[in-house]
């Protein structure tokens, strides 16, 4: 190899690299050369791509997370989902007396929270009556333990005082923190600011793992929902039995030393003479709903962070202690929903493209004057309002309507027959084909627009009939224009809203109206999600195949 | 003008055609085509000829007048039942099909079994060098292997005539040379009756067996190329078909077939009267660049002369192109072949040119 290649048209480096001018490597120069073209145009997008990504990507993207989300199960009820991994669902028993004190806990601290009902509501969607079960338990939790705190109190009224359990459970540092805190409240008032958190001593909770636990959770619960100080409200009766419950699951408190030690050994002591509480048989009292074994199987079937929940039911599917499996036949929907929506957007497609193919070959074979006249009529329903197209065809379709009226005068059909044309997938159908011609009809005519009139001429002149001529010429040449407008049309209806909620009524009405439906009144977020994403994943495999067959660069839009 | 004879293969009798209503395109057109020959339509645009072969073909209807093909009057027969081949100006040919395809098509609307079709596809693909491409789709030929497609598409039926429009006009200048060529072998060897459109005149001159000149929509001269040429019958055809001179003048005196003209600029001149009818009639006189001469050594004895003054001497190779300055006209061209005793003019000489009497035509005054 030469050192030059005049033929080349620049120098080559000893490794075959060509050179620019100044010796460095082409490539890098050409870089160079176009880096500020990239970053101008870059720049001249990067608006647009900002607020694609803030105000569409990212709330798509956590909308679609949503129909995995389940951390409200996990997080509200942490002590019951743990205790519920314990027990065998497939069992048929009740869950044992754990399960059922690990809920009181987490439904108490829920309520103080204000989050009960909203768990309710998420677990409701999975198994009815959840919702109302929570919602009146957690009006009644109050109560529950109440015999044993009389019992302890009874014992020693320092068992009623919230210094006793601040001293007995809270960590040392944070009783000196608080004391300090206290004091700065004392002289500046308000300005003190707030009460450090509340912190468990870990001996103690070594000792009574499960009152310190919920002792905690109580002072925590307290502190940030109420603006109170554990030093001033005595704990809830739960609490009570949480203590009832290590003590008498044989503390061993020989060696303790901490504060108020005595107080405790002469409970542990006395603890066996109390009145034995159950407090599963309290809430089955509150509400027998909770001896129902299937709720319970549900909610451990829901207690993960993340679900395929929402997808089961959007496919009319449900999760059982055996497997998953179809939901009852009359309570099957979306499935249904799902194939509706495709069937009707693939005839609404068809329709578009018989109606629309001739229009778009007019409009592309008529002199200029007359072919804008008809394009503008064609253009027309686009600037028409959507709403108003719809309920014209209410006002001609509905059976007192404009076309019924004018069928029974012609005498084609009697007064007392008169067609039924909306509020039905007719409606839908006949509605939606024509707000969507246009995206039929545009791409096609842009289409045949290209595809100049000698080529039929030639078919002709060579002997083909008219017929022969267009199908086997003409047809094949305004196939990317029908693919265009197919996969448009198609998309469009397939997730189409308006005009199927006000003609459809319930047997036109698509898998978007129920998802809207979730979304705005049911308010089932996660189930929409879920609806909405198998819809997307329903579009792409279809755009996908579509691609597969005839090729996304045979479409063309323009 | 040529009347329809009973040998004639094609025949267009009393044929008008009007789009609007208003004004004829094409007006009164009598024109008959005898079987194998190859008659070129020449003309500028909007002058016609396409309207008229397209009417041959069937794509537009006479508005008046009847088109026989075989002596069969054809104005009611759809296109694809008349028989004709077509090469189209852009080629048509379907971009979806591959070239067997595109050959293939013209086969199978009129039912050939396979094997035949493809043992007529091999040929007419042979015919044109085309036998390698059968597999190829028509946007990865270059223009002039699509040309030769289309030629081969149109004549693989086996029609007795071809009509083509304009078929050369998107390739450059030497293929289109050597295309005029091919076009007319083929011609030649399969004996079809082949009716062409063009506005090129060199094609015209180069190809046809006669040509049809249009204006207006009016056969302005049919007559075989050589003819045409040298014997224009009216300033349009002498103006149209290659380079012309003009000089305009009143007509004094006819005599037989000669008559003499007093030009406007106060020359009396000796010419062949073909278009004048009456002493005082105005006339342009016309003289084709190539039959002057200004060499004495070469000057015929009987030549009128004329003083002229040279304005620009052009060097082309084969020729010279001289502009000169004569009676009063400054675009007088005068060709000369470059030969070795050929004297180069300088611009500002005065000059003595020359020609013969009947190479100097009067025409009508355009």
């Amino acid at each position: 190899m030469s050192d030059t290649t005049t033929g080349q048209g620049g120098p080559v480096s000893a490794g075959g690299v060509m050179l620019a001018a100044d010796g460095r490597p082409l490539k890098q120069s050409l870089a160079r050369a176009q880096r500020r073209q990239r970053l101008r145009a870059f720049l001249l997008v990067a608006p647009l791509l900002a607020f694609v990504l803030i105000a569409f990507v990212a709330p798509i993207a956590d909308m679609l997370f949503r129909s995995v989300e389940n951390e409200i199960v996990p997080e509200t009820l942490p002590r019951t989902v743990a205790e519920l991994r314990r027990w065998d669902e497939r069992s048929g028993s009740l869950p044992p007396q754990e399960v059922f004190v690990a809920m009181a806990r987490d439904l108490q601290l829920a309520e103080t929270r204000k989050l009960h009902t909203r768990v309710g509501q998420r677990l409701n969607y999975e198994y009815t009556g959840v919702s109302s079960l929570f919602r009146k338990t957690g009006r009644r939790l109050s109560r529950m333990g109440r015999e044993l705190k009389q019992a302890f109190v009874g014992l020693d009224p320092a068992w009623g005082e919230p210094a006793t359990w601040v001293e007995l459970i809270g960590a040392p540092d944070w009783r000196e923190a608080q004391a300090a805190w206290a004091a700065r409240r004392a002289r500046a008032g308000a300005d003190a600011g707030p009460e450090p958190l509340f912190r468990a001593d870990p001996a103690i909770a070594a000792l009574l793992p499960q009152t310190a636990d919920f002792y905690a959770a109580f002072a925590r619960a307290i502190q940030t929902e109420d603006g109170d100080s554990p030093t001033e409200e005595a704990p809830w009766p739960l609490v009570y039995d949480a203590l009832y419950r290590d003590l008498s699951g044989g503390a061993d408190l020989s060696r303790h030393t901490g504060p108020h030690a005595d107080l405790l050994r002469a409970a542990a002591a006395a603890v066996p003479g109390f009145p034995p509480v159950s407090i599963r048989d309290e809430m089955l009292k509150v509400d027998d709903g909770w001896g129902d074994v299937a709720m319970w199987q549900t909610i451990k079937a829901y207690s993960g962070r993340f679900t395929n929940g929402y997808f089961l039911a959007a496919l009319d599917m449900k999760k059982t202690p055996d497997g998953i499996a179809m939901v009852e036949e009359n309570r099957r929907i979306y499935l249904m929903l799902f194939w509706r929506t495709l069937l009707l957007s693939v005839g609404i497609t068809l329709a578009t493209l018989v109606l629309g193919y001739p229009v778009a070959w007019l409009l592309a074979n008529l002199p200029a004057r007359h072919a804008n006249l008809l394009l503008i009529l064609v253009l027309l329903p686009f600037w028409t309002s959507l709403l108003v197209r719809t309920s014209a065809w209410k006002v001609l379709l509905q059976q007192q309507g404009v076309i019924n009226d004018l069928l029974v005068w012609i005498g084609l059909i009697s007064d007392d027959a008169r067609l039924v044309m909306i509020n039905n997938q007719t409606g839908t159908i006949i509605a939606m084909t024509h707000i969507l011609l246009p995206f039929m009809v545009l791409p096609l005519y842009s289409v045949m627009k290209t595809i100049p009139p000698s080529y039929l001429r030639a078919a002709k002149s060579l002997g083909a009939t008219n017929w022969t001529a267009f199908w086997r010429v003409y047809f094949p040449l305004s196939v990317p224009g029908i693919g265009a407008g197919a996969i448009l049309v198609f998309i469009l209806s397939i997730g189409y809203y308006i005009t199927p909620e006000l003609v459809g009524g319930t047997s036109g009405i698509f898998i978007s109206n129920r998802i809207a439906y979730h979304i705005s009144i049911s308010l089932n977020w996660g189930l929409a999600a879920a609806l909405g994403s198998i819809l997307l994943f329903a579009v792409l495999i279809l755009y996908w195949t579509y691609d597969r067959i005839v090729g996304i660069d045979n479409v063309k839009l323009g | 003008m040529q009347q329809s004879s009973d040998g004639a293969f094609v025949e267009f009798e009393r044929v008008q055609k009007s789009y609007d209503g208003e004004t004829l395109v094409v007006k009164d057109l009598n024109l008959a085509i005898g079987k194998g020959e190859f008659l070129t339509m020449l003309g500028p645009s909007g002058s016609g000829k396409t309207t008229c072969l397209m009417m041959l073909a069937g794509f537009e209807t006479a508005t008046h007048g009847e088109i026989r093909l075989g002596g069969r009057p054809i104005n009611q027969v759809p296109p694809h039942k008349r028989g004709i081949g077509m090469v189209f100006q852009n080629y048509a040919l379907f971009p979806h099909m591959t070239v067997a395809e595109n050959l293939s098509f013209p086969l199978e609307v009129r039912g050939m079994p396979k094997a035949e079709r493809e043992q007529k596809i091999a040929r007419a693909l042979d015919m044109v060098q085309m036998g390698d491409f059968a597999g190829r789709r028509p946007a990865q030929l270059s223009g002039g292997q699509q040309q030769r497609i289309a030629l081969a598409r149109a004549l693989v039926f086996e029609p007795e005539l071809v009509l083509m429009d304009e078929p050369l006009g998107a390739l450059d200048k030497q293929l289109r040379e050597h295309m005029q060529f091919e076009i007319k072998h083929l011609h030649e060897r399969l004996g079809i009756t082949v009716v062409y459109v063009t506005h090129d005149q060199t094609e015209a001159l180069t190809m046809s067996d006669r040509v049809a000149v249009f204006n207006d929509g009016v056969i302005q001269q049919i007559d075989p190329p050589d003819v045409l040429y040298e014997r224009p019958q009216n300033s349009f055809v002498a103006q149209f078909i290659g380079e012309n001179n003009t000089l305009d003048g009143t007509v004094e005196s006819i005599e037989g077939d000669r008559c003499r003209v007093r030009l406007d600029h106060g020359e009396v001149i000796d010419a062949v009267a073909v278009n004048v009818r009456a002493p005082g009639e105005r006339t342009r006189i016309s003289i084709r660049p190539e039959r002057v001469e200004y060499n004495a050594e070469r000057m015929p004895a009987d030549a009128f002369r004329i003083r002229a003054e040279v304005l620009e001497f052009i060097y082309m190779g084969d020729i010279y192109r001289t502009r000169l300055d004569v009676a009063g006209n400054q675009n007088f061209i005068i060709k000369t072949r470059n030969a070795p005793d050929q004297r180069r003019l300088k611009p500002g000489e005065v000059i003595e040119i020359g020609w013969r009497v009947e190479d100097c035509r009067a025409l009508d005054a355009a």
